[in-house]
């Protein structure tokens, strides 16, 4: 089943709904997200990237057309619309702005306390969320005030992690990080799919980190979708995305400038390693030795 | 070139509480920066990059060691208040988010705002305004709310703020951070520009490696020291270094590194991608060759 | 180009008292709401009436809007003109039945009260409100006020806090509907249970935007710091208000229409009843 599912969504904001200047945020979008695995979200500001997400966390509610988590349509019963907020776990940027316990492991049970969770339960997925986002035990009981920056945008990561989404978005989880920091909080978003088998949709203007991370890529431009596939085919087709204004990896880039230059290394090369084994191919060498 | 800013040994610690103990942010940084030069700092979050900048605008002074700008020493016992807001006037700094510099309302009123503090004539500020707008390319929003413009655009409005006060050096402290690549690639076009063409000497902090690439020089700071300082071409060209500070090389330094570990020699300095391209295809066709003329004799 | 600030009650406008220096349509609207006190005869009222009518069509805007501005006074418009009708005595009564008494001058009082509070609204939308944007307010307020500096009155301190609490409430704004939606979106519910639950509920949003508030207070004077900043002393402007010869005119209009007030409270003192 699809964990995500959209038919034909439209959005306009407020002041954009009516009227001859009528401007959609969402134009007819329909969208599939399989189960597990890591879908990144790309797209210029102002493609309707952020509004999507808000759609599919019941945040925003469709002008026409239906949204559906686990095959369920969220907006059958709007009174029902919190569970679907908890099901879908929504990480915002900059999200440490947003702490605001007197302790770490208070700040991450606030979701799961909203669900009307209890004392031991409660416990047990402060501890178990605050693993996955790898925050040591002794921060717990720190106010989150007191943190460095990247263990706030970690412990505010397992406030949402805490509440168990099927589903876990992020909006540009690792703006403002430095390199090492980036790999820690993306490396971590990876681990915690693959071991508690959460669907992810990470929003971000990096393309050497969706390259690195994602399994398929959904591409937005002008509130549309103007592709979804498989992260090596996106990139491989350069020309489209740069039609939006979109970039590439800088090694999709070498890539591209190899073919010109009579290599042929492949169009579908988006991660260095990827093309250090093809350059090792080229050259008649097995890959494995 | 006669260094715009001078510094030896700076020592500098924040001073802690009860429950922290003190931070020692920089521990015996030394650098010369020649007027009209454009370098890059490096450094992982908590390196003592962001407290450095702050000791070269006279925001705070160092605990110990000696800082010159403009050849007065800003640490001497007898500098004078008048000195400090006169030296002030030559370095500025633009922040990394947007939001928290912008002081009117009005784009052109904030663009003035440094201007009007320096006490100049009106008719003055609103010829450097004007000019300033110009040079940024936001004339059009001059009598604008800041507050509708992209991040990119604000940060160009604080960028025409530091050129109308005409300074002769300029602090970007990852200026670029938090916006889009569209804005980032605007303000980092803006910044070249102001080196290149009015001859600002120009500072960037940033945790993008091909920004850095675009600078003359960069200073790797790790653990409130520098760990090294030299040309994108020399500093790239050690990723081992890079990777043990926490940082990154540019994806064309690491590809052309994990090719000479297959024993294809090609450069790592080539940051563009087909500069790069043209040395790796050089050297796999000729290798390639090499091959076949061993396998045919 | 324009520029839209859309927060506060200003009516986007081209109009020639729209274009008034604000430091004359400060004075102006002291010395017209001093005219409108001492207004005293029915004959005095029939030129302010008339006169505010005129100011009315001359910025553009509908008198609807104009009336809308009075919707939250309603309740005090109206208590005062009962007070003024039943507990107004005089010569004429009118209508009377146990412990009402109703006199002539009770009504007319009344009717003037009211016709004083409408005059004195629209007066400052026409000359303030809505034609004058509360950044061009703070300016003129700064300039008309530097006298007082001499004083030691911290007129520039107080006019550089306005300015920036203007410039940082459409940004506190937006960061309050983030909150709002981050918190949300981990199940915080703001809508319902009691006084004391939705009270509590409040917490997760305004301890986030109080620091959220001091961080940016704290870089922006780092900021401003760095820009020379040293307060305002030898400090100039770039656009100081300059105020032209219709500023005067328009000026010299109203000071025309105060003496006119007196003139007719003195000869032509039709229904003087207000005390």
């Amino acid at each position: 089943m699809n964990a995500i599912e959209m038919r034909h969504v439209s959005f306009a904001y407020g002041s954009a709904k009516n009227g001859p200047t009528a401007k959609k945020a969402l134009d007819d979008i329909s969208l599939a997200v399989e189960s597990g695995g890591i879908t990144g979200l790309i797209g210029h500001t102002g493609s309707g990237k952020s509004t999507l997400v808000q759609m599919i966390n019941g945040l925003l509610k469709p002008d026409e057309g239906e949204v559906l988590l686990d095959g369920v349509n969220i907006w059958a019963e709007p009174k029902k619309i919190r569970q679907f907020r908890f099901k879908a776990g929504l990480v915002m940027q900059y999200p440490e702005y947003q702490l605001f316990a007197e302790t770490v492991a208070e700040d991450i049970a606030f979701g799961p306390k909203n669900m009307g969770l209890e004392k031991d339960e409660l416990d047990r997925r402060v501890r178990e969320a605050a693993r996955f986002a790898g925050l040591a035990d002794d921060l717990l009981q720190k106010s989150p005030f007191d943190l460095s920056g990247g263990q706030k945008r970690r412990a505010a990561l397992a406030g949402v992690i805490a509440m168990r989404p099927k589903i876990l978005i992020l909006d540009e989880p690792a703006a403002g990080l430095d390199p090492a920091g980036r790999r820690d909080i993306l490396g971590g978003i990876k681990r915690f799919s693959r071991e508690s088998g959460t669907t992810v949709l990470i929003v971000s203007h990096s393309m050497e980190d969706m390259a690195m991370y994602c399994d398929d890529i959904i591409v937005m431009a002008h509130a549309k979708i103007l592709m979804h596939k498989p992260t090596a085919e996106v990139f491989s087709d350069w020309e489209q995305l740069a039609s939006v204004g979109l970039d590439v990896p800088l090694i999709t880039r070498v890539a591209a400038a190899l073919i010109e230059n009579g290599v042929d290394i492949g169009r579908d090369v988006y991660t260095v390693d990827y093309a250090v084994g093809k350059v090792r191919e080229l050259l008649g060498e097995n890959p494995e030795s | 070139m006669k260094p715009i800013i001078k510094a030896e040994n700076l020592v500098f610690t924040y001073p802690g509480d009860e429950e922290q103990k003190p931070v020692k942010a920089l521990d015996g940084v030394s650098f010369e920066i020649p007027e009209g030069s454009f370098t890059a700092i490096l450094g992982h979050n908590g390196s003592g990059k962001s407290t450095l900048a702050k000791l070269l605008c006279l925001i705070n002074l160092p605990d110990r060691g000696r800082l010159w700008i403009d050849g007065r020493e800003m640490t001497a016992d007898d500098v004078t208040e008048a000195e400090i807001l006169a030296a002030r006037r030559e370095v500025g700094m633009v922040f990394q988010n947007p939001d928290n510099q912008i002081v009117a309302t009005i784009v052109e009123e904030d663009v003035a705002f440094g201007c009007e503090n320096l006490g100049l004539p009106p008719a003055e500020i609103r010829r450097r305004v004007d000019e300033a707008l110009a040079d940024v390319g936001m004339t059009e929003f001059a009598r604008n709310p800041s507050y509708k413009l992209s991040g990119g655009q604000k940060q160009h409005v604080a960028i025409a703020g530091t050129i109308a006060m005409r300074r002769r050096c300029v602090i970007f402290d990852e200026s670029t951070a938090m916006l889009d690549p569209v804005g980032r690639r605007e303000v980092m076009d803006i910044i070249e520009k102001l080196n290149h063409e009015e001859g600002i000497t120009v500072l960037i902090i940033t945790h993008h490696m091909n920004e850095a690439a675009r600078a003359d020089r960069i200073l790797v700071m790790n653990g409130g020291r520098i760990i090294a300082d030299g040309s994108p071409s020399a500093v790239f060209g050690e990723p081992e270094r890079m990777w043990e500070a926490g940082l990154d090389v540019p994806q064309t330094t690491e590809f052309a590194y994990k090719l000479r570990e297959l024993g294809i020699k090609v450069p790592l300095d080539l940051f563009d991608p087909a500069d790069c391209a043209e040395a790796v295809a050089k050297a796999v066709l000729e290798k390639r060759g090499g091959a076949r003329r061993e396998a045919g004799s | 180009m324009k520029s839209d600030i859309t927060f506060g009650q200003y009516v986007e406008g081209n109009s020639v008292i729209h274009r008034l220096d604000p430091r004359v349509k400060i004075v102006i609207s002291l010395v017209y709401i001093v005219a409108i006190f001492l207004a005293k005869s029915v004959t005095a009222f029939i030129l302010l009436t008339v006169s505010s009518a005129v100011f009315v069509v001359m910025t553009g805007i509908s008198p609807r809007l104009i009336l809308r501005s009075m919707k939250p006074l309603l309740f005090i418009i109206i208590f005062t003109a009962v007070i003024n009708l039943f507990f107004m005595t005089g010569e004429n009564p009118v209508f009377e039945w146990r412990f009402i008494h109703i006199y002539r001058e009770g009504i007319i009082n009344a009717c003037l009260i009211v016709l004083r509070i409408v005059l004195l609204i629209t007066a400052t939308s026409v000359f303030l409100t809505y034609t004058t944007t509360p950044l061009a307010l703070t300016d003129a307020l700064e300039q008309l006020l530097s006298p007082l500096k001499k004083l030691h009155v911290p007129v520039h301190e107080f006019s550089m806090m306005m300015t920036i609490a203007l410039r940082f409430i459409p940004t506190l704004i937006d960061e309050t509907q983030k909150i709002i939606n981050a918190q949300t979106a981990r199940g915080a519910d703001f809508t319902s249970g009691g006084l004391i639950k939705r009270g509590k509920a409040l917490v997760p949003i305004l301890i986030p935007l109080f620091i959220s508030a001091f961080r940016r207070a704290d870089e922006l004077a780092t900021a401003m710091e760095c820009r020379c900043y040293t307060g305002g002393e030898g400090r100039t402007r770039m656009n100081t208000l300059k105020s032209k010869p219709k500023d005067w005119v328009f000026f010299f209009c109203i000071l025309l229409l105060t003496a006119g007030i007196v003139l007719l409270n003195i000869f032509f003192p039709l229904y003087t009843v207000l005390k």
